[in-house]
């Protein structure tokens, strides 16, 4: 089997690496290039948790082959914070509590940055629909979509537009 | 031992797959395709990517109506504002897709081809009188998009072949589309029964071509022409409404599952193409 030599930018950082046809995007990240934020939950592009962004789409990389990433820039969890400061997105879901087990938390930061890059004051309805894609078998919802208004409201500089929690 | 291979012509796509020994399958948005391959269900020996083939991916304003390359993400062909205004039915279908990580790589060509009988965006399509424009060995030739599934899972396509655009006609004045999918939540599941309804009418809103298709109530999404025959002619009234219900009732050969039993698709089919009726009147009505 003939290995395919990629070349794409992830989290910004020129990269190359080699895989097999089959490989995932999610595959290669986690085991060749052990960026393990990004989690394998289903596999079948229903939960979610391996969402990362790929030139400005917000896809899941368990539904990409590793080999399609050639040439492209690849957004990842471990992209996010810089050095020890978190995104604001993190620092709102640590506020909110809007984490339990965790599992899904990598996904659904990933795919609300994806949504805050491109409408900065989303409402909850679109928010919601929006992160329909990422599943959380422990909180619910509340808190996270909480924790995304309120992290869009500070985004943008509004403290006044932020959900207080109840 | 699966090969993958990414032409940067359509030439070379259409010798890949006319020379591929054993199962060569096409990728374009791959969110269908990884799940059979990562399942075991599909076990390929050629793997052809189509996205690096320049316009493959895109929308263009064309003869007054629209081009749509095969792989463009549902996310770009909903961000498309011209396209929202001109075919709004085929526009909301594609955006039914899956979650905001689907849309941002499933493309209608991996929709029609796949050919799940509830597939959402191939009733609007239909309905919208698109054609598809398929390469292959013998040069290209241009079809209407319900003559390419051939049954659940099958296309009629030649194993060199493969779509490279779909175009949408020009839209006339006082002619709208709309798309209604039935599923037993508000988001992420696979149609119980979709609808789609193209009208166009005349000044006095009397309507003068109609297209109507159901999915997921037979083994192919169904044009039918009695439900058409039920809205030409007429204003939308409860006669229309009540023939155009019964017509796509008669028409349905659904199966029976845990999404809805053959009796409940069969219901619904009638109500669904109802209400995307009245909506694609709406619509029409405000094109002025």
């Amino acid at each position: 089997m003939s290995k395919h030599h990629v070349s794409a930018r992830i989290n910004g950082e020129p990269t190359e690496f080699l895989c097999e046809p089959q490989l995932t995007l999610l595959d290669v990240l986690r085991d060749e290039l052990h960026l393990t934020g990004s989690k394998e939950g289903c596999s079948s592009g229903d939960c979610g948790a391996c969402s990362v962004i790929v030139d400005g789409r917000l896809v899941c990389s368990c539904l990409m082959l590793a080999a399609e990433a050639e040439g492209c820039a690849v957004e990842t969890i471990e992209g996010m914070a810089h050095g020890h400061d978190l995104h604001p997105l993190q620092q709102k879901f640590l506020e909110h509590a809007a984490l339990q087990c965790g599992f899904c938390t990598p996904g659904l930061l990933i795919a609300a940055k994806a949504l805050l890059d491109r409408n900065p004051n989303p409402t909850e309805t679109e928010a919601r629909y929006w992160l329909a894609g990422n599943l959380c078998r422990c909180t619910g919802y509340d808190k996270v979509i909480r924790a995304v208004l309120d992290a869009a409201a500070e985004l943008r500089g509004d403290r006044t537009g932020a959900l207080t929690s109840s | 031992m699966l090969a993958y291979a990414a032409p940067s012509t359509v030439e070379e796509a259409v010798g890949a797959l006319a020379a591929a020994s054993g199962i060569a399958k096409v990728l374009s948005g791959g969110t269908d395709l990884l799940v059979q391959l990562r399942s075991g269900r599909l076990r390929p020996d050629l793997i052809v990517d189509t996205k690096r083939i320049p316009g493959i991916s895109g929308i263009r304003e064309q003869n007054g109506g629209f081009a749509i390359g095969a792989a463009t993400p549902g996310a770009v062909i909903g961000e498309c504002k011209a396209l929202r205004e001109a075919w709004p039915g085929v526009v909301e279908a594609t955006n039914l897709i899956g979650s905001t990580q689907i849309q941002g790589r499933a493309s209608l060509a991996g929709n029609l081809c796949n050919a799940s009988p509830a597939a959402d965006g191939v009733p609007a399509l239909i309905a919208a009188r698109a054609t598809c424009v398929v390469a292959g060995a013998n040069g290209r030739r241009e079809v209407p998009v319900e003559s390419i599934v051939s049954g659940p899972g099958r296309t009629s396509l030649g194993r060199d072949e493969f779509i490279i655009e779909f175009h949408l006609p020009r839209r006339p004045l006082r002619s709208a589309d709309a798309y209604l999918r039935f599923i037993p939540r508000t988001e992420m599941d696979i149609a119980v029964v979709g609808a789609a309804v193209s009208v166009t009418l005349d000044g006095a809103g009397v309507c003068t071509d109609a297209r109507v298709v159901l999915g997921a109530v037979a083994p192919t999404a169904l044009l039918v022409r009695d439900a058409a025959a039920a809205l030409i002619g007429r204003t939308l009234d409860a006669t229309a409404l009540a023939t155009l219900d019964e017509a796509a009732r008669r028409a349905c050969k659904p199966i029976d599952d845990k999404r809805g039993t053959i009796a409940y698709r069969t219901k619904v089919a009638g109500v669904m193409a109802r209400r995307a009726a009245v909506i694609a009147y709406e619509r029409a009505g405000e094109r002025r």
